[in-house]
């Protein structure tokens, strides 16, 4: 079964979300979905560019009070 | 009350050490017992394997004896945890001793996995331990030119680590009157240049004046050791004469046997330090799954604040502070010029220009650690 993981990666300059991202997306299996939280608002641009680079599914982002919720899918 | 502290790196050394002078009275009138388990018996100074790496250290300069870092009254076992029973408050050791506690401090650290890359091992120099960092000096020593490719494993240990080798790298082709022969070529995870956005504007500018090239979006899928080629996860590839690696990293096996948390990595409190739903559980250093730096500094500041928590629960029965994500690296800009970068969980480092002063305080820290583990710095 396809699981849904929450990465806090709120208030962080290093690693960083997208480090963060890349960590967990390598530890999940194929069809998971994961959900980055993050404070800084480059992540709403580097996640996607780096998302559809690699090949995997960009699913939305939603900013929730100061932080950004963007949800993605590991395809491969 | 019996303190138990699984680990004797820098997190776990500074941690006891510390803990042993606050609780100096306690820990006499025996109503206080502070035990560590380690793996070995020796402290390495992981930060020297770099200068290793470059000829710049000796191998036995990165050691001391781990017993002669500890207070007296810690009762120091090398024998590491092989299960943690933490429903029982309790351990086994590789010897099958059981060792049981009040409150447990794990801190066992993390290891490099250059195996979960196929080739990596077999087509790349790396410096993240004794063995492969004296194997980088001699394959540096005989190279005469060429493409250099840096990569970068995740997660991985120093995250300063990637841009200090990148100008080590520059500084010692140039000193051997070769740079000119070499393409150097950097290539990251993310869109940037380093993670830290800051650190990144600064290293950049200084990458275009070195004359080293760098590819961004870069995660290291493969190695062709027999091609000498690099792979990514993103599609492309590097033909290299000579390849460089961050490996990947992963927290230890027995963190993952016991399905403490995924990756070797414990879920863990971001202020507390505690492990999730488990009050009596800290973790410190590596083994956290935070967003924070895996360094030796992070695990320091860490160690002070569970230090100074445990020793208040004791007096007073409650924890004075919070871990506010401090974070301080030495940031090597080169073999005569360094910086640094400081940082918490809400204020981003503020870089200064490096200059030879901060380099030769780094140097000065290559000795001062030593004092510093044992708490006293």
């Amino acid at each position: 079964m396809p699981e849904n993981k929450v990465i806090d990666a709120r208030n962080t300059f290093c690693p960083g979300p997208l480090m963060e991202l890349i960590t967990y997306m390598k530890q999940a299996s194929v069809g998971d979905t994961l959900e980055l939280l993050s404070t800084d608002q480059g992540s709403v641009a580097d996640v996607p560019e780096w998302i559809n680079k690699v090949g995997h599914e960009m699913i939305g982002s939603e900013k929730v009070g100061e932080v950004w919720h963007i949800k993605v899918r590991k395809t491969k | 009350m019996r303190i138990l502290v699984v680990g004797g790196g820098t997190g776990g050394t500074i941690l006891a050490n510390n803990l042993a002078r606050r609780l100096d009275s306690e820990i006499r009138s025996g109503n206080i017992r502070l035990t560590m388990l380690s793996a070995s018996d020796r402290h390495m100074y992981q930060p020297g394997l770099l200068y290793v790496a470059f000829g710049q250290m000796m191998p036995d300069q990165l050691y001391r004896d781990q017993a002669s870092l500890l207070e007296p009254c810690i009762d120091f076992h090398v024998d590491p945890v092989e299960q943690f029973q933490l429903d029982q408050n309790r351990v086994r050791t590789k010897s099958g001793k059981i060792h049981e506690y009040d409150v447990l401090v794990i801190a066992t650290g993390s290891r490099i996995v250059p195996e979960q890359v196929p080739g990596l091992t077999e087509g790349a120099e790396t410096f993240y331990t004794e063995e492969s960092a004296v194997k980088m000096f001699k394959s540096l020593r005989e190279f005469q030119g060429g493409k250099v490719g840096v990569v970068v494993g995740v997660p991985h240990k120093c995250p300063i680590a990637p841009i200090e080798v990148v100008f080590s790298l520059h500084d010692y082709f140039k000193a051997r009157g070769i740079r000119d022969k070499v393409k150097l070529k950097y290539h990251y995870p993310i869109g940037r240049i380093h993670t830290i956005e800051q650190v990144a504007k600064w290293a950049k500018p200084e990458f275009d004046r070195l004359g080293v090239e760098y590819e961004t979006l870069f995660n290291v899928k493969e190695v062709d050791a027999k091609n000498r080629i690099v792979k990514s996860e993103e599609g492309t590839e590097y033909a290299y004469d000579l390849l460089i690696a961050i490996p990947p990293h992963r927290g230890m096996e027995v963190i993952e046997k016991d399905e403490l948390g995924q990756g070797g990595w414990i879920p863990t409190d971001r202020y507390k330090l505690t492990m999730n739903g488990r009050d009596n559980v800290y973790v410190l250093g590596d083994t956290t799954n935070l967003p924070v730096s895996k360094t030796g500094s992070a695990a320091h500041f860490q160690a002070e604040a569970i230090a100074e928590n445990i020793a208040s629960i004791v007096k007073i029965g409650a924890p004075v502070r919070d871990y506010d994500g401090k974070v301080y690296c030495f940031i090597e800009a080169g073999h005569d010029r360094a910086t640094y970068a400081m940082f918490n969980y809400l204020n981003p480092p503020d870089l200064k220009p490096p200059n030879k002063s901060m380099h030769w305080f780094k140097m000065a820290y290559n000795q001062m650690y030593w004092t510093s583990v044992r708490g006293l710095l």
